[in-house]
């Protein structure tokens, strides 16, 4: 069963006195175990598409099914990773990842003991009482993702957490994430601008155009497992590269193009 | 280091303070105006020394409508602040409300809060809480409407319930506009207590001024503005260290113990 389908979704918001669309007539589905990218320039409103997913929003027409239950804009429990980090600069490492554990009603004892065994794992072993402040923009996205693991849920909702970082670093958490990814074998549905991003991460990606949403191009990602960085040469990525852009650019004019981030080699 | 680059901070401040009082000094040794009118700060000082215990009598009587009145308005305030956030009808009842009665001096409300509850210690303490009520209620409306909306959502999506949200998200995120209110509350509530005593009472820092200034004592005069001073920087800096107890996040220095 598909871990999450959005069924015909259509969704406006208010801007001042004005109704202005943001999706029209979205359809997807995540699979069970299937890692999903959502890929669309700047204001496509794909966040809208996450927060849908979580229940924060209700849609004006259309379905939302998680596991096979309708939301009808009621909060789930799934794991979601807003765009800014969100870790609490009130809380420390810990503090912050325990959070999820606490609201399943564990006590705060055992979930940081719980939330100790994994800091290895996520790379921030020795860091357990530093406040988020004190830690490198790649150090705070690895304890966000941390805390969204905590949460029981099969379905992950990542929010384009790399947008903010280097390229560099956003690299070795791609790949990370990948092995985290495989370990765990959650449902992902992931939001990005980035070309190279959902073509590396993904077994399938939506691309979304300009507001009022679309979705102009499903594409399935056939590249061997496990992901190695190398791929992104091989002619394989840059053909899906060529269709991907090319679905893109449909809608968009070349002129405000720049939107998309598509990395050159 | 650390010492040199603070030094390097009040310096600038201490020499003004320096050449102020000094020249001040000059000044009433060497020309012809009266004590009355300007006393020497060498003067002021013997003074202060003279009477230490006098003044601590009356800092005591002082303190004793101080520490009730802030502590009331340390309980109403938060409570006050929730409903207004909670309920939009309060807030848009009382919020233009509070402003309006700001408008209105505490000298002119004073009177009459002697004449409604007599001229004990009660008074000075509602006029107390009357000064520090508002900075702290306002500062809390202000920070409750602050909280971050994504943050409740995110701590939604893990069904927290709303004890957990409000523990985590709202009293945090809220307590650096609490201690800053509460710093203006603080330094507000020793001139609250001065005048209620002004108005009427048996002893206080209030009741040695008038006294002072009734017989022309200005050296006294002073000398009580300087315990004045200090008490009131006391507390400020008391509310300070229980905020960086409480928020110990926001502290620039804090350094892992690790480190």
């Amino acid at each position: 069963m598909d871990c999450l389908v959005l069924k015909n979704i259509y969704s406006t918001y208010y801007s001042g006195n004005r109704l202005l669309p943001v999706l029209d007539g979205i359809s997807l589905q995540v699979g069970d175990g299937e890692f999903v990218s959502v890929l669309g320039p700047s204001g496509s409103g794909k966040s809208t598409i996450l927060k849908l997913a979580a229940g924060l929003l209700k849609p004006d027409q259309g379905q939302v099914l998680v596991d096979g239950e309708e939301t009808a804009g009621h909060s789930q429990l799934v794991s979601y990773m807003p765009q800014q980090d969100l870790l609490f600069p009130w809380k420390t490492l810990q503090d912050n990842a325990v959070l999820p554990l606490l609201a399943a009603g564990l006590d705060r004892h055992t979930a940081r003991a719980r939330i100790g065994k994994l800091l290895p794992t996520f790379g921030l072993e020795g860091f357990a009482d530093y406040y988020p402040h004190q830690l490198s923009g790649g150090m705070r996205q690895r304890a966000a993702l941390l805390r969204t693991m905590m949460v029981d849920s099969n379905l992950m909702l990542l929010d384009e957490p790399f947008a903010a970082l280097d390229a560099l670093t956003r690299e070795n958490l791609q790949d990370w994430l990948l092995k985290i990814w495989s370990r765990y074998r959650r449902s992902v549905l992931f939001v990005t601008h980035s070309i190279d991003e959902a073509i590396y991460l993904s077994d399938r990606i939506y691309v979304i155009t300009e507001r009022p949403g679309r979705i102009s191009l499903e594409q399935k990602i056939t590249l061997p497992k496990p992901k190695v960085r190398s791929m992104v040469t091989a002619p394989e990525f840059s053909l899906y590269k060529k269709i991907l852009l090319e679905a893109l650019h449909q809608e968009t004019s070349w002129e405000d193009g720049g939107k998309i981030e598509g990395e050159t080699f | 280091m650390a010492e040199i680059k603070k030094l390097n901070n009040i310096a600038p401040a201490l020499i003004l303070i320096v050449l102020v009082i000094g020249s001040w000094e000059l000044i009433s040794n060497f020309s012809d105006i009266p004590t009355y009118i300007l006393p020497a700060p060498s003067a002021i000082v013997r003074a202060l020394a003279n009477n230490f215990g006098l003044l601590l009598y009356h800092s005591g009587y002082t303190f004793a409508a101080v520490l009730p009145g802030l502590s009331l308005a340390i309980i109403i305030s938060p409570l006050l602040a929730l409903l207004m956030d909670r309920f939009t009808f309060f807030k848009k009842a009382l919020y233009p409300l509070l402003v309006i009665s700001q408008a209105v001096p505490i000298f002119a409300v004073a009177p009459l809060i002697l004449i409604w509850f007599g001229v004990g210690l009660l008074p000075k303490v509602l006029i107390v809480a009357l000064v520090c009520f508002f900075p702290l209620t306002i500062n809390l409306v202000d920070g409750f409407s602050q909280v971050d909306p994504e943050a409740i959502e995110l701590m939604q999506t893990m069904r927290a319930n709303r004890l957990l949200i409000t523990r985590s998200v709202h009293l945090p995120s809220t307590l650096p506009y609490f201690f800053s209110g509460l710093k203006i509350a603080a330094t507000y509530s020793v001139l609250g207590a001065i005048i209620g005593e002004w108005l009427a009472a048996r002893a206080g820092l209030g009741i040695y001024m008038l006294r002072a200034m009734h017989s022309f004592r200005t050296v006294d005069l002073f000398a009580a503005i300087i315990v004045v001073v200090v008490l009131s920087l006391a507390l400020f800096k008391l509310v300070e260290l229980a905020g960086n107890l409480a928020m110990p996040w926001q502290r620039t220095d804090y350094e892992h113990p690790e480190r």
